[in-house]
């Protein structure tokens, strides 16, 4: 053998846990289930081939295009707001002071529950009888507002519960973010007379570029998978308003176990992630192609 | 008065104090360099003319306008950050014009003033560029280009040279000599480097534990040091002090040094402070390695070649530590014991407060 096919067999060797695990976990099972989205199979007894007809028969349901129109919507209720909240937060929580520290570890705390506690707790807010709001709105002489059981409520009111949820990691990331911004800059924007404004949007918003990038980029492909909080909110109601693309083909998988027909969604599903990520990375640039320092 | 004035400059950081009652004044177009040891409060005099410390006490005033309250971009001066400070998402173009957009400079007057001091910092080619491709000695030169548009009547710089490989630094020296001659300001440059502040300095104000201790031109500095601080730490190598006792003698003071050596110094016996203990000082020029008219012996420790003369770091029969000069091509090494003479006509005297005495100033 030559000595530089030792060297990658070498290189290999030192890769193959990782690339094991990989293959095992993530290639494995993302073939399994293109694979079966080619059969008509259910989990009690083996397939039969369909070829593409679990797609026609996707396409041709209406209820999967409207879980997937709802999907679309929420993250787009989701993202946008979460980024510039996570991105205030973080704004206002950048100082070395003990209240900082403490209401950094507040905000955080949200994202360290588990979804039945986070949709619980907003029950309680939204449930128009005995809820929070509920109470606030009758305090103001209102009729309190059915969130969670208006068809056009239920999406926005599903948004807000999961921001709050979110929140806390992408605050952190902007937090590090800014914490990588040297204050010699901020001096040298002070000294060539940067009003606030300025600095912020001059200074501190394209030294975040990278970081901004990245958590929308995140956000977005976790927001398309979002499930838990309308599963345990709505169960995906009020007549499907709520119903998400994963809530739909988990209703599919384990609800009528059609599992070919679900891997069908979950096919569709990743395509859509996937291109919505790469037109994001090919539209902002390759993050960090020309800031670095 | 034209030019800045310092007034009773204090600063404490929680309970440290950094600068105790600093007074300086600086010409309109003077170069001044801030030299002392790290912690010595230098830096922190620049930031409080810069505005980005607030000092607690005092009053700055910058051609007869009170700066001190003002915010950093209204002050009228400039400054040149160590690690050069440039916005990296901006092209080289647009951090020059940053300053002169935000103080809402017309368009074309920017285009002019950036092209300007672009062709005389030779940096035209690189304007669309954006920091991160650009060398040190270019980032140097932009960080300094965004400092010139600005016309500020004071540059302060901060280390402006430290970050610069040795080569480049002592060309950026002798660039940044040529551009006070063409610039209508005022600088302050911060540096621990000795070389830089004598080269390119008016005068020299030595900074150490929170206070001034001394102003004075260059070779004023090195040849009649105000204390012993100041005579150590400027010379490289630093000056040797040795004890020695004030001996009977004419106008001129005589010493003995702890081995009876008798050295006739040229500072006048009148300037001196009452009392007979003193320290002498001898900077390594004025105590020669020789033969046959040697006036005290000393054991050698360390020999240093340096091509055109050898340093020898010697200790005298009483053990006190000397440095010396010797030819480049000297035969000295470690363990022999070698003839000193000592230049008195051009020692220094200390007195016990640390205060230097020196031979009368040339008339």
């Amino acid at each position: 053998m030559s000595a530089g096919a030792q060297r990658r067999w070498q290189g290999l060797l030192f890769v193959a846990p990782f690339l094991l695990l990989y293959c095992t976990i993530l290639i494995y099972p993302l073939l399994k289930g293109a694979w079966l989205s080619l059969y008509r199979v259910d989990l009690f007894g083996g397939g039969t081939f369909v070829g593409l007809g679990n797609y026609d028969r996707l396409f041709a349901d209406p209820v999967f295009w409207r879980s997937m129109a709802n999907t679309i919507l929420v993250t787009l209720m989701i993202v946008p707001p979460l980024t510039i909240i996570a991105l205030a937060l973080a704004l206002a929580l950048n100082r070395a002071t003990r209240g900082a520290a403490i209401l950094r570890g507040v905000f955080f705390s949200s994202a360290v529950l588990s979804v039945t506690i986070v949709t619980l707790i907003w029950r309680f807010v939204l449930a128009p009888d005995t809820g929070l709001l509920g109470e606030l709105w009758t305090a103001a002489g209102w009729t309190p507002l059915p969130f969670l059981s208006d068809e056009s409520l239920v999406l926005p009111a599903i948004a807000v519960t999961s921001i709050w949820w979110s929140v806390g990691f992408p605050m952190l990331l902007f937090l590090a973010g800014l914490q990588q911004i040297p204050r010699d800059m901020y001096e040298a924007a002070a000294l060539d007379g940067a009003g606030s404004w300025t600095t912020f949007t001059k200074v501190t918003l394209p030294s975040l570029k990278r970081t901004t990038i990245l958590v929308v980029m995140l956000q977005t492909a976790a927001q398309l998978q979002l499930f838990g909080q309308s599963q345990l909110l709505t169960a995906g109601g009020p007549s499907g308003a709520s119903r998400t693309a994963v809530l739909f083909l988990f209703e599919s998988a384990f609800g009528r176990w059609e599992l070919g027909y679900a891997s069908a969604a979950a096919e569709v599903l990743f395509l859509l992630i996937m291109v919505v990520t790469l037109t994001q990375y090919a539209l902002t640039g390759r993050p960090g192609a020309d800031d670095a320092r | 008065m034209p030019g800045l004035q310092l007034r009773g400059v204090a600063k404490s950081f929680r309970n440290t104090e950094v600068l105790a009652g600093v007074d300086l004044d600086v010409g309109p177009r003077e170069f001044i360099a801030f030299l002392g040891p790290s912690g010595s409060g230098k830096s922190t005099l620049l930031r409080i003319i810069a505005g980005l410390e607030v000092a607690d006490a005092g009053e700055v005033t910058l051609d007869d306008r009170r700066i001190d309250g003002l915010p950093p971009g209204q002050r009228g001066v400039a400054m040149v950050f160590q690690h050069y400070a440039l916005y990296p998402h901006m092209t080289v173009r647009e951090n020059m014009a940053f300053g002169l957009r935000n103080a809402r400079v017309p368009g074309p007057e920017i285009d002019r003033l950036v092209a300007d001091a672009a062709r005389v910092l030779e940096i035209d080619s690189l304007l669309d560029r954006k920091p991160a491709q650009l060398s040190g000695g270019q980032r140097q030169r932009v960080a300094i280009g965004r400092a010139i548009v600005k016309s500020p009547r004071l540059f302060l710089l901060d280390e402006p040279l430290s970050n610069l490989d040795a080569a480049l630094r002592l060309r950026t020296r002798v660039e940044l000599a040529q551009l006070r001659e063409r610039v209508e300001a005022a600088f302050i440059m911060v540096t621990h480097d000795q070389a830089e502040a004598m080269t390119l300095a008016d005068r020299i104000v030595v900074f150490n534990d929170r206070r001034i201790q001394q102003v004075a031109a260059p070779m004023e500095i090195y040849a009649r040091p105000a204390n012993k601080f100041v005579a150590q730490f400027v010379g490289s190598p630093a000056m040797s002090i040795i004890p020695a006792t004030l001996a009977d003698g004419g106008e001129l003071a005589s010493v003995t040094l702890g081995d009876g050596t008798r050295i006739d110094t040229n500072v006048p016996r009148a300037s001196l402070p009452p009392g007979q203990c003193l320290e002498l000082g001898l900077r390594p020029e004025h105590v020669r390695v020789a033969g046959h008219d040697a006036t005290a012996r000393a054991t050698v420790n360390l020999v240093e070649r340096l091509g055109d003369r050898s340093l020898v770091y010697a200790r005298l029969e009483d053990g006190l530590q000397v440095t010396a000069e010797a030819d480049g091509t000297t035969a000295a090494k470690v363990g022999d014991t070698v003839g000193l003479r000592i230049d008195g006509a051009a020692a220094h005297l200390f007195g016990p407060d640390g205060t230097g005495y020196h031979r009368a100033a040339a008339a």
